[in-house]
C-alpha cells in the first residue's frame, strides 16, 4: 500500500512556494481539493482590500496564551516573535495574527479530538494580535504536543502553531502552520510535505532565537511570514502616512 | 528581488479554536440570509470546513464554519450584488477563492463572460424563501468554479 501511494513524495523544486493541493500522501485531500484548473481572475479583482481590523478586535490576554486562566498551563513556555513582509520586504502593518495550537501534551480543547492525552484546565490554545508598524508580532505560549492522527498507519503530526493573516489586501490572506527546529517528525508529515520545494518547506520551520529567549522565563523562537505583494494601494498607503 | 511567500498549510479540523470563538457570519443585520452547504467530491457534507465572505466595496467581512450538515449561514447585505468567498477545510491545503452573485448581473460582466452556463450557474445564488442559497462543491460535475490567486 504504501509503496503505491507514498506519504511522502520527492522534493520537486518547481512548485515553488506553492503547496499542491491534491498531494495523495494527505488523504483528506481526495475528495476535497479541486480537480479542475483554477480560472484567472481579471486584473481588476486581483487587488481587492482585505478587512481591516483594529484594537476592538482584540481581548485582553489575546497575545499571551499562558494567562487566559486562573493557573498556568504546564509545558515549555515560549515566545513565538517575528515580523509580517510582503514579497518586496515591506512590512504588513495592522495585520490581524490569529493562532491556535495543541496543549503541551499534544490535545486540542475540541470535541472532535479524541486523542487519550489530557486536557489542561489552564489552556485554551488559542491567540491573536495586531502587528505593528515595523510588521511585529509576538504571543507567549506554551510548546504544543506532538499527536496521533488516523491519515495512515502510525501517523504523528509534529509540533506546529496554526497561523491565520489577514494582510491588506484579498490575495493576502493565509492560513499555515509554524513548526519546530529539528522535529524528527517533519521528515515522516505529508503535510508539511505538500510543500514539495524543500526551500519552500525552510520557510514553514521557526528559528532558536538566544536573542527572544528571556532568561529564567521563556524560550525564544523567531519566525517571519511573507504574504503576497502588497500592490499599489500599499505603496500609497505608505506614502500618505 | 522578491522574497519567496511563506507557503499554505491546511487549517486543518480544529480552526474553530482559533477562528470562530465568536459568531462572526453577520455582514449586515438588516441583511438578506444567506445559507448553503459546502459538499465534498461524493456529495457528502464537509462538516468541518469555513466559509469566509468579503465585501470588497464596503470591506464587510464575516465569517462561518459548517455544521454537521456542511451548512454555513450568513446575513449579507441587501444592495450587494456580488461577494468574494473564501473556502477552508481540512483536507485543502490552501484556501479555495471563489465569488457568490447574490444576484443576476444587470449588464455585462466579464468574469461571468469567459464561463460555460453550467460554471455560471455555481456562481449564482438562488432565492428561496426569504432568503439565497448558495452552495458550495468541491469536485465532480456541478463542482464550484474556483479562481487563482
Amino acid at each position: 500500500m504504501r509503496d503505491e501511494d507514498p506519504v511522502v513524495l520527492p522534493d520537486d523544486e518547481s512548485y515553488g512556494d506553492e503547496v499542491q493541493v491534491d498531494y495523495p500522501g494527505y488523504r483528506s485531500t481526495r475528495w476535497r481539493a479541486p480537480k479542475r484548473p483554477l480560472v484567472p481572475l481579471p486584473e481588476r479583482l486581483r487587488d481587492l482590500a482585505g478587512p481591516v481590523f483594529g484594537e476592538d478586535a482584540l481581548e485582553p490576554a489575546d497575545n499571551d496564551l499562558t494567562r487566559q486562566h486562573e493557573g498556568e498551563p504546564l509545558g515549555e513556555r515560549i515566545i513565538v516573535s517575528g515580523r509580517v513582509l510582503d514579497e518586496d520586504g515591506r512590512p504588513v502593518r495592522g495585520a490581524l495574527v490569529e493562532v491556535w495550537q495543541a496543549n503541551a501534551a499534544g490535545r486540542y480543547r475540541h470535541d472532535v479530538d479524541r486523542h487519550p492525552a489530557p486536557l489542561d484546565p489552564n489552556f485554551s490554545g488559542a491567540g491573536r494580535c495586531l502587528t505593528d508598524d515595523e510588521g511585529r508580532y509576538r504571543f507567549t505560549t506554551i510548546k504544543p504536543g506532538a499527536y496521533p492522527w488516523g491519515n495512515h498507519d502510525n501517523a504523528w503530526r509534529p509540533a506546529h502553531i496554526h497561523f491565520s493573516l489577514f494582510g491588506r489586501l484579498f490575495t493576502q490572506r493565509l492560513v499555515t502552520q509554524m513548526y519546530f527546529p529539528g522535529d524528527p517528525l517533519l521528515a515522516h508529515d505529508p503535510i508539511f510535505h505538500a510543500v514539495r520545494n524543500p526551500k519552500a518547506r525552510e520557510l514553514l520551520i521557526a528559528r532558536f532565537d538566544p536573542e527572544t529567549t528571556e532568561p529564567e522565563w521563556a524560550l525564544g523562537y523567531t519566525w517571519d511570514i511573507v504574504l503576497g505583494r502588497g500592490g499599489p494601494g500599499t505603496t500609497v498607503f505608505e506614502e500618505t502616512r | 528581488m522578491s522574497r519567496p511567500r511563506t507557503p499554505s498549510q491546511t487549517v486543518g479540523p480544529y480552526y474553530a479554536i482559533g477562528l470562530s470563538r465568536r459568531p462572526q457570519n453577520v455582514l449586515d443585520p438588516d441583511g438578506i440570509e444567506l445559507s448553503g452547504r459546502l459538499l465534498d467530491g461524493r456529495g457528502e457534507p464537509i462538516d468541518d470546513g469555513m466559509v469566509e465572505l468579503w465585501d470588497a466595496e464596503g470591506r464587510r467581512f464575516g465569517r462561518c464554519g459548517t455544521d454537521g450538515e456542511g451548512r454555513f449561514r450568513f446575513r449579507v447585505p441587501r444592495d450587494c450584488a456580488v461577494l468574494e468567498a473564501l473556502v477552508f477545510a481540512r483536507g485543502l491545503l490552501r484556501h479555495q477563492r471563489t465569488r457568490v452573485y447574490l444576484r443576476p448581473p444587470d449588464g455585462d460582466d466579464d468574469l461571468l463572460a469567459a464561463l460555460s452556463p453550467a460554471e455560471r450557474e455555481t456562481l449564482l445564488a438562488r432565492p428561496e424563501g426569504d432568503g439565497l442559497v448558495f452552495d458550495i462543491r468541491m469536485q465532480g460535475e456541478r463542482a464550484t468554479v474556483f479562481f487563482g490567486h
